[in-house]
């Protein structure tokens, strides 16, 4: 298996975590227009040949590889070569940045009013900013960020040009151009634009990567995209796209650069700016269409406390440490390098294996924030809890998540009960105390008219919005929580059974969150291990057993998973009990959501997370990867094909019925 | 050579043509070495020859280090000033100061030269392990008059090729394992009782030619248990006839290179094969690597100089029954012989492609602003197939390096000249003297052919921003080749370690290649702590069609190591695997010995080490010749 010996983030010791500083303090006490207007001379790439972002159209068009492709595509449509390349020159007309120092001179201005208006503070770790800077002369550097909403790359790049470091070119979706102002603010600050999907079409791929190619060669700039594609809507880590990924990596491969730096950036809210609408999406309330005109009116968000934010900048990944021993480089040797190649299925194995290594860096480095804690345990008590319990409650889990390796940032000194109140204050929206017990806030009766769908949906959007600060700090907890639910359904304490469901479970839910494929022996290492260390477990070489204290944390890591189970098990039934063995794939998420709305009507679910279209579609792309599903296309429409009996028994294993059939033991 | 009254017109004008060609080699072709008679062959061979000079004699300790390169009476040291200065008559070098040598030698390597380790200074014979010898087959010979020795010396000098591991030990007075036996053939018969007897008395034979191997090739395998037999080629090494009308000489496969193009020249002809080895090497182990020379060019390869190759093996003796230039006749079987590394038997006579003496011979230089630029050129000049005789390129470590070594200048005059050049190249045209580098040029043929060429060249390397930079430079890069391993001795007098490497690559991966490998070595150094940054540079020494041969260059201050030759090593595998992931071969021209054994599965495939192996099998089942080369 590919994914051998890529990482082990099992360490005995507690993580060394850098110190914070926060940027925004010296924005308040000094003038934002000199600020915007500083000297900006950038420590570049050692090797690099400097060349204008024109001059680097020119490069592209007539690169190579993208001659090659223009051939090929002119010999197989019979257009003529110049009508071809006058295509291509399209294409990287219409993605190509801009960057332009002013542009960015502008953001830097406006950025600074807006963050200060936003957040409190922007603490990011100035030892990772000198580790990058180090990193941008070196070697080609890739920022990848997490993505959790639209803040992320412009703090990015304001964060690079407050350090006077090389300004990124960033990869962004399509959508922005349509935003007529501001997607050409956004070319001009670095940003270049790639089509949602391109499928087939081999002349905008060969564009594309040779444009990105041909900056990271010539040590141009950094280039900074998003592993996981797009904006989390839930606050749990995507599992990422390998396409990117696999391009900037390539010309290492190729022996075109000595070395890639992949520098994974962690970007931490206390209060997401995007918060209900990404509930209301969840929901089925459709994205709203970016906008000028929207981002206007979104105008009155700068009244309001987002509080903290963190970045953190990780240590840089050498592509050629990490290809070590698994990449052989010769492969490339007897083609001419010009000549697309798709990935050899070794190649593709480890790029993906990178791809979540990088996206556990980045999850690894999430600072938490009480409010992750508190909304975890409001979440698992609907009816509210006393505060004197809740801050109980916190205390043990702050304990618990801190002996996890958990980045939790935690005022010095200062009593629980206080952490609470102020987190409180923060997420007023979501949650608040009233007659001495806390509790979710439901928006209700705001006018009398609502029916009781509606009802529903209101307190589905405060959950799933508590939800997503639940999920920050899940994959502190995963790994654990599924040794807790197959330690509860193996009915049996034998280590190879309780591997056996651990396993199942992993790939049930290898959707759901970050699960490196092909690292289950190491996932349920590190799971026992972690319970072992927290004192719930006692291991020994053939069964795994809860200890006598261990109860209290195990009940609470099986209540983590508890949400996902059930909505899983929703799915399942609604394919089982409420459909044709045929549905057409659109159909699939507004029917689920209507069945579990049915269910929660019928006061049946109290599971609102059902509803959720993410958890709907992650439970889909695992029934089909389990076959219980087939997805078959008929011209355009693509239509689900169920194996009820299937999807049965695995409802069934979800429900605890967890068979323990073939023991795995040899893994072991 | 021995002074004669009578030498015709024709051999005077050689020698003239000699010494020019031999510029960049030695001082003066007359030297005064000990004339050794060959041994009477007692063989019938087509001519007689009389006494003939030999530059290396029978005995090699007699004028060649024992533990170090070259001649004895040729070194750099550092005089009492702190200046180098290079001893000896032989080389363009000898006796002259080189006072920019210290700066760069204590700037690059962060060297002192407070800071010695100097190597010991005589073989202490007693430390030499006793012959195991096998008693039957040295009686046989004996009986059959075949020269052998058991001598400590002889049979050091035979134990070792110029690998830096070798040369290191020997300083440290440490000796390995050695041949138990040295034997000097005189003539191909001779050659074939040795093997016969061999195979007899089951002896493992190891044939020995110039002694430059850089590949441990010459090293005893330990695992050997049988006597092993140095069966140095060196006396088989006379000019059996020239054949004026097809332009061929037949010789016996163990002369030197120097011998034969000295004599080769007295009758007005050349082979035109100039390995930068070529003081020492031999013929017979120029077709046992498949060597490359300079001017290949214009002469080409060995393996396009070999007309017919006669070779002794375990089953008899391997020869084709005609001489045509071309044959299509199955698989050409003088390509199992190229490059077998003495692991099939010993080659004894070669015939050979001669040329006539070229009338004119001219050097030249170019600068280029960048390395890049000037592998641009290099590859048009190999597309337009204009190449001359020689053509490389230094980057621009080596050029600096190459400019530590220009001698003391005698006039203010030139000093004056050289500083116009250097303001004219760097502060006029720009040239960054970080990033400038330096092709060496070699022109050879008619004069006016040589002229034109040179304009041909010179125009294709303005195109690339090349300006023309005089012949002194030119023929200085190429002094620079003949003295690097003298350099290699005066390094490993104060702490510094290094060695050369060499790969071939398409063109599209040359820069590539050249970037990755050296940024390689720096980082592994590093990795392994090495104090001081390394010296790791490189030139594109030959171009071809398809791309060209690339030299590397690697040394590095090994002070505060424990084990600096291991450290070594792991830098140069690193450096080697980086190679190989980067498109270039496993080896252009130095071959595979025992050192890079190890990747010769993945270079040429499964099948391709099976065929090799099987041949090895026939032809020599038993492994008497047990050098464990190669396969």
């Amino acid at each position: 298996m590919a994914s051998k010996v890529i990482y082990s983030l099992r360490d005995s010791t507690p993580k060394k975590r850098d110190d914070f500083e926060d940027i925004l303090e010296e924005r308040r006490n000094s003038s934002d227009l000199r600020y915007a207007l500083k000297c900006y001379t950038p420590a570049v790439y050692r090797n690099l040949v400097p060349c204008k972002s024109s001059m680097l159209k020119n490069l592209v068009l007539q690169s190579e590889p993208l001659r090659y492709v223009i051939e090929q595509v002119s010999a197989e449509s019979g257009e003529s070569r110049e009508v071809v390349q006058e295509e291509a020159s399209q294409v990287l007309e219409e993605m190509a940045h801009r960057l332009q120092l002013s542009t960015v001179r502008f953001f830097a201005f406006t950025l600074s009013k807006a963050f200060k208006a936003l957040y409190r503070s922007v603490r990011v770790n100035e030892e990772g900013i000198q580790r990058l800077q180090q990193a941008i002369q070196e070697h080609p550097v890739v920022l990848l960020p997490s993505h959790r909403s639209y803040i992320d790359f412009l703090m990015m790049s304001y964060l690079l040009f407050t350090y006077d470091l090389a300004l990124p070119v960033i990869a962004a979706g399509m959508d922005f151009i349509s935003m007529k102002f501001v997607g050409e603010m956004l070319r001009m600050s670095g940003a270049f634009f790639i089509r949602r999907s391109f499928g087939g079409d081999r002349l905008y791929w060969a564009v594309f990567s040779e444009y990105v190619k041909t900056i990271l060669r010539n040590g141009y700039a950094p280039i900074e995209f998003f592993l996981e594609g797009t904006r989390s809507r839930t606050a749990k880590s995507l599992t990422p796209k390998t396409g990117l990924l696999n391009i900037v990596m390539e010309p290492f491969f190729k022996g075109e650069v000595f070395d890639v730096n992949l520098v994974p950036v962690s970007i931490s809210y206390e209060r997401i700016l995007e918060e209900s609408l990404y509930a209301r999406e969840l929901l089925g309330v459709p994205k709203p269409k970016e906008s000028t005109s929207g981002l206007l009116k979104a105008r009155r968000i700068l009244s309001e406390d987002f509080g903290t934010m963190h970045v953190y900048f990780g240590a840089p990944v050498s592509v050629r440490s990490l290809a070590q021993s698994h990449i052989n480089r010769s492969q490339y040797n007897l083609v001419p390098r010009h000549i697309p190649q798709r990935p050899a299925a070794d190649t593709q194995a480890f790029v993906n294996d990178v791809a979540f290594h990088l996206v556990r860096l980045q999850e690894e480095n999430m600072v938490l924030k009480p409010w992750a804690l508190i909304s975890t345990l409001l979440l698992k008590n609907p009816d509210g809890v006393e505060l004197s319990t809740l801050t109980q409650q916190v205390d043990w889990l702050r304990r618990l998540a801190l002996s996890f390796g958990a980045f939790l940032d935690w005022p010095d000194g200062e009593p629980c009960s206080k952490v609470i109140s102020s987190s409180l204050t923060t997420h007023r929206n979501l949650a608040g105390v009233s007659g001495g017990r806390v509790r979710l806030v439901f928006p209700e009766a705001s006018g009398a008219g609502l029916s009781a769908e509606e009802a529903e949906f209101n307190r589905a959007v405060t959950v799933l919005s508590c939800g997503s600060y639940r999920n920050q700090m899940l994959h502190v907890f995963v790994r654990p929580a599924l040794l807790a639910v197959a330690m509860h359904s193996a009915n049996s304490s034998r280590r190879d059974e309780i591997y056996n469901c651990f396993d199942f479970l992993r790939n049930i839910f290898s959707n759901e969150f970050i699960l490196c494929p092909g690292a289950s022996v190491q996932d349920f290492e590190e799971a026992c291990y972690l319970l072992v260390k927290c004192g719930a477990v006692q291991e020994s070489q053939q069964e795994v057993v809860m200890s006598s204290s261990g109860q209290a944390t195990l009940s609470f890591l099986c209540s983590l998973m508890e949400p996902f189970l059930q909505g899983y098990q929703v799915v399942c039934r609604y394919l089982c009990e409420d459909t044709q063995e045929d549905l057409p794939e659109k159909n699939f998420v507004p029917a689920v959501r209507n069945f579990a709305l049915r269910l929660i009507l019928a006061g049946s679910l109290k599971c609102y997370e059902a509803l959720s279209s993410d958890l709907q579609k992650n439970a889909l792309a695992a029934l089909i990867r389990l076959k219980a599903v087939k997805k078959v296309k008929t011209g355009d429409q693509v239509t689900l094909k169920i194996n009820k009996m299937a999807v049965n028994s695995l409802e069934d294993m979800l429900g605890g019925k967890i068979p323990t059939q073939k023991p795995v033991l040899a893994r072991l | 050579m021995a002074s004669n009254t009578d030498i015709s017109e024709r051999q005077r004008s050689a020698r003239q043509r000699l010494r020019i060609i031999a510029g960049h080699l030695q001082k003066s072709e007359g030297n005064e070495h000990t004339a050794l008679s060959a041994q009477e062959c007692k063989a019938e061979t087509p001519r007689s020859n009389a006494a003939k000079v030999t530059a290396v004699p029978k005995r090699r300790q007699e004028i060649l280090k024992w533990n170090g390169w070259g001649y004895s009476d040729s070194r750099f040291f550092f005089n009492k000033k702190g200046q180098a200065e290079f001893t000896g008559r032989r080389y363009r070098l000898s006796g002259l100061i080189l006072p920019s040598l210290k700066d760069w030698f204590e700037g690059t390597f962060g060297a002192n030269l407070q800071h010695k380790t100097p190597a010991t200074a005589s073989l202490n014979v007693s430390a030499v392990p006793p012959p195991n010898l096998n008693e039957l087959f040295v009686e046989e010979l004996k009986t059959a008059g075949v020269a052998l020795s058991t001598d400590p010396e002889d049979r050091v000098f035979r134990s070792h090729g110029h690998c830096l591991h070798e040369i290191f030990a020997l300083r440290e007075g440490r000796i390995g394992k050695i041949p138990d036996l040295v034997v000097w053939p005189s003539c191909h018969d001779d050659v074939v009782k040795i093997v016969e007897l061999a195979c007899k008395h089951n002896v493992c034979l190891i044939p020995y030619g110039g002694g430059t191997s850089v590949s441990s090739a010459l090293e005893c395998p330990p695992e050997e248990t049988r006597s092993i037999v140095s069966l140095d080629t060196s006396q088989m090494n006379r000019i059996l006839w020239i054949d004026e009308k097809n332009l061929t000489a037949h010789v016996e496969a163990g002369i030197i290179g120097q011998d034969l193009e000295r004599q080769l020249n007295e009758s007005g002809y050349c082979t035109g094969h100039e390995p930068d080895s070529m003081e020492f090497s031999s013929l017979g182990g120029w077709v046992a690597t498949r060597a490359s020379g300079m001017k290949k060019n214009i002469y080409g390869n060995i393996e396009d100089l070999v007309v017919h190759i006669k070779m002794v093996t375990p089953r008899g003796v391997i020869e084709k029954s005609c001489q045509g230039p071309r044959l299509s006749t199955g698989p050409d079987i003088h390509h199992f012989i190229l490059g077998s590394e003495g692991t099939l038997g010993v080659v004894t006579e070669v015939t050979m492609k001669i040329r006539p003496l070229p009338e004119y011979q001219k050097y030249g230089s170019v600068v280029f602003p960048n390395f890049q630029q000037g592998v641009a050129c290099l590859r048009e000049v190999a597309k337009q197939r204009c190449a001359p005789a020689s053509i490389r390129l230094m980057d621009n470590e080596q050029f600096q390096f190459g400019h530590a070594l220009k001698p003391q200048v005698s006039s203010i005059f030139t000093s004056f000249l050289e500083g116009l050049k250097k303001f004219y190249i760097t502060k006029f045209k720009g040239f960054d003297p970080h990033h400038l580098c330096v092709a060496t040029l070699l022109f050879e043929g008619d004069r006016e052919k040589v002229l034109q060429h040179e304009k041909q060249v010179y125009d294709i390397a303005a195109k690339f921003g090349g300006l023309a930079a005089g012949e002194d430079n030119g023929q200085r890069g190429y002094m620079l080749t003949f003295v690097i391993a003298y350099l290699r001795d005066l390094g490993m007098d104060y702490y510094v370690i290094g060695e050369s490497f060499e790969t071939s690559v398409p063109w599209d991966r040359v820069l590539d290649l050249c970037r990755n490998v050296k940024e390689r070595i720096v980082r592994e150094c590093k990795e392994r702590g090495v104090q001081f940054p390394p010296l790791s540079t490189c030139r594109v020494t030959q171009t071809y069609d398809a791309g060209a041969c690339v030299y590397f260059y690697f040394a590095f201050n090994y002070r505060g190591l424990s084990d600096p030759i291991h450290v070594y090593e792991q830098v140069e595998h690193a450096a080697r695997e980086e190679i190989l992931a980067n498109g270039g071969s496993l080896s252009h021209h130095h071959g595979v010995g025992k050192l890079r054994k190890e990747w010769m599965r993945e270079t040429v495939s499964n099948v391709g080490l099976g065929m090799l192996k099987s041949v090895k099998e026939y032809v020599d089942p038993n492994n008497i010749f047990g050098n464990r080369n190669l396969l």
